[in-house]
């Protein structure tokens, strides 16, 4: 069977930025009704191919055919004329507006300067229905959950008459069944004729759900090819060039001391201030000097809100916290701090990271205690043996400690906010989501930072939404399921399905 | 290319914009400088420079304070008025109390320049408290707790003054503003002396870190364990000291007290550490940039002046340059982003 005519077809494109070769050669075709994964680790050049897609970015070199024409995609207005279209990671949607005037923004219906406020109303509803979204269009997208704006992110792209729909990891922020059912939409979609540009870091999502697959490295192609005849394996060796056996080693379970940390009936309820808040009921759990204890559960489930509650970050209504068996206050991160407790948060960028200041500030603001000079001072040259010191320790890979952060690496950020909380000597380590969106081969460094810090009798508690994850790194398992614990297994009697079943069904459906 | 790689290329390329961006408000005031001298020979006299230095130090002082509010991303409209109130305080204590307000010599022993400046900083200080606490405590957006200040002040003032200016002070306390020490006009060398203690302040000194730390991203400040609300408190604190130490010495140059000091000030001050490169988002700036910043509005006003440009003229070329001047900061940013 010969390969149909490519409906979008980019050869030898060429991007270069001061000091870094972005892309250097690349070519992607893509069918008609076609699923097309587009892979790579961080850095490999997905994000600058997506730009030059959406019309956001010139290539310096490189033709770009759409059926069958050259065409030239200078401005995101000549991407759209086209049909391409593009749905971020990070949604582009007016919260405080309707789901309609989200969808027509731009192009609303309507004589001159007026909206046709019934005709734009009856069409998003056609849509939004069409994609199995059963909201009002005149619904505010504040109310809608994730998993209901992206559809409404798609309704606005169907709107402008789609050919390519590009979806830069659409999954990440979804629970499974939210994934399932978007992946209902995405094959609609192909049946309808559109093609499909899809960007993950999932890979069994790929083989799921995906036709055909490109894989970049470094700038340049890898692999590209029919997903039937390759498997996650082939896919992993490719995108890192290493074998994969490197990745999620286990580790040797080390000796585990008395408990460090333990909560005891935390509950946090709704309130009419804050509606959509996940609650917590009745959490008990606890860690000890030495141990991994991974969390394991779906969105929503209430993990990041136990660790931001322990930690102080946000208040609660009962239970209580011990430390070394000892009841303690937390009313904020700083009394968290005081008592030993560190927390790597789940969103890097916004929530731990100053991205315009230096290495060197991020990685001490916390621990200017131990570089302080009269109390009143902070004396750089400490600082700055700090910053060496745990540049080595956690292979920070970095030209120098006064180079601003947002200049490193997804996985070298990562390193300098551990960095950070170890150079507070904590008791217990909390870490959400930490290897969220950095690639592979920093991800192995990141977990083995993690049995570091267990064998220098660090209790860790790492929550995770990746199974695999959970089952490599953690010594003993707990998991939730909307703000409640649901199970506690040893990582040795453990298997993703064991763990699936605890996160997605209540203790009384399984005992039946 | 690997991270390795990437790390050395880019630290091999000498960033030239970067660096321009950099210093961009120094080329700028040396420019200006070589212009004004080019176009009229009295600018570059000493006598002129020092004259323009110390015009400068006023507002330059409540400029330093203003970089602190403006590193956490907050901003204090209040400074001209809280400036007016707390002159007239100070010029109060120093002439004993209101009867004797326009007595010149004998009559006006006063409590002496100690405790009148001590009383402006006072009042400087508890007006930025009160401002910093609404702003933390019942989170009200800096721009309007400090609107509001600002028309709180400027009425305090006008209610303290009833309507008239208070005048005629002792020799050593007038000698704070119009004094010299050798060439150097006494103004100067405290505006220099508070830029010298500010940068040191948030260049090598804890606190200064988590300034810096808290305008960057207040979220991650407080995960890492700051005490953000008083940090922010802290600010209005510090702008409200320099408003206070401002007055005391406008008095004492002008000889004079009144409720309309300050007029406008707030532009002034807000321009001095914007064109001085002082991010308004937030998280990056200098007290270097500032005292850049002040030095080159009072050097362009100066010139200006000398050569007969109407001061209504002045103000339309001040507004102009302080929205280029966000302008450049925001391409610079931009342009540094792409790379």
């Amino acid at each position: 069977m010969t390969d149909p005519q490519p409906l979008l077809k980019m050869t030898g494109i060429a991007k270069s930025f001061p000091g870094v070769k972005a892309l250097d050669g690349v070519d992607l075709e893509v069918a008609p009704a076609e699923i097309h994964a587009l892979l790579g680790e961080n850095g490999a050049g997905k994000s600058t191919l997506l730009k030059i897609l959406a019309g956001a970015q010139s290539p310096d070199r490189g033709t770009i055919q759409f059926d069958g024409q050259t065409v030239t995609l200078g401005s995101p207005q000549d991407s759209q004329k086209l049909g391409i279209v593009t749905i971020y990671q990070e949604f582009t949607l007016a919260p405080d507006m309707t789901i309609a005037e989200n969808v027509f923004i731009g192009r609303e219906p309507g004589p001159r300067f007026f909206i046709n406020w019934p005709k734009m109303e009856a069409e998003t509803l056609k849509l939004i229905r069409r994609i199995g979204l059963e909201r009002s269009p005149m619904t505010l997208v504040r109310d809608l959950s994730v998993a209901e704006q992206q559809m409404v992110e798609i309704a606005r792209a169907l709107s402008m008459q789609s050919r390519v729909i590009i979806m830069d990891e659409p999954t990440s922020a979804l629970s499974s069944a939210e994934v399932e059912k978007l992946f209902r939409i995405v094959r609609q979609l192909k049946s309808e004729g559109i093609s499909i540009i899809f960007v993950t870091h999932r890979l069994e999502e790929v083989i799921e759900i995906c036709d055909r697959l490109t894989v970049l490295r470094d700038g340049r192609n890898v692999g590209a090819g029919k997903v039937s005849e390759t498997t996650i394996d082939g896919i992993i060796r490719l995108m890192v060039g290493r074998e994969v056996n490197a990745l999620y080693a286990h580790r040797e379970a080390g000796e585990v001391g008395p408990v460090a940390l333990a909560v005891e009936g935390l509950t946090r309820l709704r309130t009419a201030h804050d509606p959509h808040a996940t609650e917590l009921k009745d959490v008990s759990l606890h860690v000890r000097r030495g141990e991994i204890l991974g969390i394991a559960g779906l969105v929503g489930a209430g993990r990041t809100e136990m660790a931001r509650a322990i930690f102080g970050a946000d208040p609660f209504d009962s239970g209580r916290v011990l430390i070394d068996g000892e009841p303690v206050e937390i009313h904020s991160p700083r009394d968290a701090i005081r008592r030993g407790i560190g927390l790597v948060p789940e969103d890097r960028k916004q929530q731990a990271l100053f991205l315009a200041q230096a290495i060197r500030t991020n990685l001490s603001i916390a621990a200017l205690d131990r570089i302080g000079r009269f109390g009143l001072f902070v004396d750089e040259r400490k600082e700055r043996d700090m910053v060496e010191e745990y540049r080595q320790l956690l292979n920070i890979r970095m030209a120098s400690g006064d180079q601003a952060v947002g200049n490193l690496s997804g996985g070298n950020q990562q390193k300098v906010v551990l960095a950070r909380w170890l150079a507070l000597r904590p008791k217990v380590l909390i870490v959400d989501e930490p290897t969220r969106g950095i690639d592979i081969g920093a991800k192995v460094e990141v977990h083995n930072l993690l049995f570091e810090m267990a064998k220098t009798g660090i209790a860790v508690i790492a929550i995770s939404s990746e199974l695999p994850e959970v089952l490599a790194v953690a010594d003993r398992i707990v998991t939730m399921r909307e703000g409640r614990v649901t199970g506690e297994t040893m990582r040795a009697d453990a298997t993703q399905e064991k763990l699936m079943t605890m996160m997605t069904l209540s203790a009384a459906s399984r005992a039946a | 290319m690997t991270d390795a790689q990437r790390v050395t290329a880019e630290s091999a390329r000498v960033d030239w914009f970067g660096m321009l961006a950099r210093f961009a408000p120094l080329i700028f005031l040396i420019a200006l400088m070589i212009i004004f001298a080019v176009l009229e020979p009295r600018f570059m006299s000493s006598i002129n420079l020092f004259n323009v230095m110390r015009q400068v130090s006023i507002t330059g002082l409540l400029a330093i304070g203003m970089t602190f509010v403006i590193l956490t991303a907050g901003i204090d409209l209040s400074v001209g008025s809280l400036l007016a109130f707390a002159g007239l305080v100070a010029a109060a204590v120093a002439k004993g109390g209101m009867q004797d307000r326009f007595t010149i010599g004998e009559g006006a022993i006063g409590w002496g320049w100690e405790l009148a400046a001590l009383a402006a900083i006072a009042v400087g200080v508890c007006g930025g408290l009160l401002q910093g606490l609404a702003i933390t405590k019942l989170k009200v957006p800096p721009f309007v707790v400090t609107l509001g200040g600002m028309s709180v002040f400027r009425g305090a003032a006008l209610l303290f003054a009833a309507g008239g200016p208070i005048s005629g002070f002792q020799p050593d306390f007038t000698w704070w503003g119009q004094g010299k020490i050798g060439p150097v006009p006494v103004p100067v060398i405290i505006f220099l002396v508070a830029a010298l203690l500010a940068h040191i302040a948030l260049r090598y000194m804890r606190y200064g870190r988590q300034v810096y730390a808290v305008g960057g991203n207040p979220e991650a400040a407080r995960l890492s364990g700051l005490n953000v609300n008083w940090v922010i408190c802290s600010v209005y604190v510090i702008m409200g000291f320099f408003a206070g130490l401002g007055a005391f010495v406008l008095s004492a140059r002008l000889n004079s007290a009144e409720a309309v000091a300050g007029t406008g000030y707030e532009l002034t001050v807000i321009a001095s550490v914007v064109i001085g490169g002082t991010s308004l988002f937030g998280g990056a700036g200098t007290i270097f940039g500032t005292v850049i910043g002040s030095i080159l509005i009072g050097v362009l006003l100066n010139g200006l002046v000398l050569m007969n440009v109407s001061s209504y003229i002045q103000q339309i070329i001040i507004g102009v340059i302080i929205v280029l001047a966000v302008a450049f900061d925001t391409f610079a940013k931009s342009r540094r982003r792409k790379a």
